[in-house]
């Protein structure tokens, strides 16, 4: 079943035509990755489901209702949790402050929720009171899942959560993005082909506003050559 | 001593008035980037309802809460008709806020006259304390502890409550809240209506201490404030505080000492902390307490 559906979104920022009629759809359950060269349209292609950027033709629809023309708080309130590119990461709030932030508008058991946070992140814990900006870009990385998690329910948007951090730290963050895979639904936004490639179900490729190509993330693996063309894989 | 701990009290209870107007603005602007003129419109206009209830009641606590009351109202308007439709547009804020500034200061004249009305003290903050031979008038007292605990709420509301941390959180990252499903918007409005209550509650209050009021001085406490607020960084509660009790004791030993130089004080304070930290004293990159 398909919980997120985009239709032929359009989307301009300022006079660029940036996307050029997306469409796609997350089936539930599944770990869904948009590929795509940097510029390709993929951070505008979230941020036109948040409502940041609404498109103005095309629709996206969240369990069958369409969401797209909503303000942002409540398309959130909707159940969707999004990490964006750049974290978004409230440096003056120590964790607590922010998960409990997460907390105030959350959808489904956030107690629960917060609780399994914790458990995946041990580090939120333990730095419970330190304030944000403080915390390393991993850490900083783990607190915006957790609290996109926390404050969703069933969908979770993250835009490339692996850019800036060290291998090591990339391969347990997707470790994590992988077991949450159990309880959410995720479109994922990578560049790390490697990485991505190993936790997907499902992935669309974008480039220049467009979607060029989709599939099984298997079939992706075998097919050299859009691998070659789309992704920079030899 | 007595002239050092008089000029210590004047400059401390001024500092606190221009902290009641400097508050709404730094928290504006810290949450919606918000440059608002108009604001020395809703202080100047609590100056003058709270002059003409007190008058018209003889009730001190009914001047300051009708005043209040008005500036929340004037405030409402403002922000639904005038800012909300130039919102992320500094200069068309910049005009827009402007004119209600104008229009605010003006329309004072339409209901109460073009000239100064004098305003007395209530009786019961009338006189002065003595210690020790000092003396220490009671009305600027009364304004040191009624801006002192208006500081403290201000600190609880905003570091205690979940709508002080949505509002800390709305200053570091507006966009990044609204993903949380949290309402922007009715958030603003809140700390907008709050602002302005705050500044016609310091209009209010400096009716009596200055003994007139007069249409014009909206403008000039506004200046004022955004001196403090800009000094302290833009969008700190506590660097607003900090700063307003700077200007306020500095202006009042400067009036004292060197007449001459008191105006030129404030620019000069300004550009020393922009050249030392353009951020302002406490503006680390947003942090609202
Ligand atoms: N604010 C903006 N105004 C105009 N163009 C923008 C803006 N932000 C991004 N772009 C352009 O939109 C295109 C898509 O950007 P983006 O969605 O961030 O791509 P990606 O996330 O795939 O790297 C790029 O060409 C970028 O230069
Ligand atoms: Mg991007």
């Amino acid at each position: 079943m398909s919980l997120l559906k985009l239709d032929n979104l359009e989307t301009y920022l300022g006079q660029y035509h940036i996307l050029q009629g997306v469409s796609m759809s997350v089936e539930v359950g599944s770990i869904t990755v948009l590929f795509g060269r940097n510029g390709a349209g993929k951070t505008t292609t979230l941020r036109s489901i948040m409502g940041f950027n609404p498109s103005t033709t095309g629709s996206v629809h969240y369990h069958n209702q369409k969401i797209s023309g909503m303000p942002t708080h409540l398309i959130s309130r909707k159940g969707i949790g999004y990490v964006p590119e750049n974290q978004g990461i409230f440096s003056a709030l120590t964790i607590e402050e922010t998960l409990n932030l997460a907390r105030a508008k959350s959808t489904g058991d956030a107690e629960e929720k917060m609780e399994w946070m914790l458990e995946l992140f041990p580090d939120l814990k333990k730095f419970w009171r330190k304030k944000s900006g403080l915390l390393s870009g991993g850490q900083k990385q783990m607190l915006a899942i957790a609290r996109a998690y926390i404050n969703g329910d069933g969908l979770l948007l993250i835009d490339e959560p692996s850019k800036g951090l060290s291998p090591i730290m990339v391969e347990k963050l997707m470790e994590s993005i992988l077991k949450m895979k159990e309880k959410t639904t995720i479109l994922l936004v990578e560049q790390n082909f490697l990485m991505a490639s190993e936790i997907g179900n499902y992935f669309y490729i974008m480039d220049d506003g467009k979607i060029v190509h989709d599939g099984w993330m298997q079939d992706l693996k075998d097919d050299r050559e859009t691998c070659q063309k789309y992704l920079g894989i030899a | 001593m007595e002239v050092f701990i008089n000029l210590l009290v004047n400059g401390v209870s001024t500092g606190l008035l221009i902290f009641l107007l400097a508050a709404g603005l730094t928290l504006i602007f810290g949450l919606m980037s918000v440059l608002n003129f108009a604001h020395g419109g809703l202080f100047v206009w609590g100056a003058f309802s709270g002059a003409w209830i007190f008058k018209e009641t003889n009730s001190f606590l009914l001047a300051i809460a009708g005043s209040i009351a008005i500036g929340m109202v004037l405030g409402w308007v403002l922000e639904r008709f005038l800012i909300r439709p130039v919102y992320g547009n500094h200069v068309r804020q910049l005009l827009i806020t402007l004119g209600g500034m104008l229009v605010l200061s003006e329309s004072i004249k339409i209901f109460w006259g073009p000239n100064p009305i004098r305003v007395n003290l209530p009786a019961w903050l009338e006189g002065s304390y003595q210690f020790d031979g000092i003396i220490i008038i009671k009305y600027r007292v009364f304004v040191i502890v009624v801006g002192l605990l208006l500081y403290l709420a201000l600190w609880l509301l905003l570091s205690r409550t979940q709508i002080g941390l949505m509002i800390r959180a709305g200053v570091l990252d507006k966009e990044m809240v609204q993903a949380l499903g949290i309402n922007v918007k009715g958030l603003f409005t809140f700390v907008f209506l709050l602002g302005a209550g705050l500044a016609a509650l310091g209009g209010a209050l400096l009716a009596p201490y200055s003994g007139v009021v007069f249409a014009e001085m909206g403008m000039q406490y506004a200046i004022l404030a955004f001196i403090v607020v800009i000094i302290g960084g833009m969008g700190s509660l506590q660097g607003s505080a900090l700063a307003s009790l700077i200007v306020g004791v500095a202006g009042a030993f400067m009036a004292y000492y060197m007449p001459d130089l008191s105006l030129a004080l404030n620019m000069l304070l300004l550009a020393t902390v922009l050249l030392v930290k353009p951020t302002g004293l406490l503006g680390e990159k947003g942090s609202a307490v």
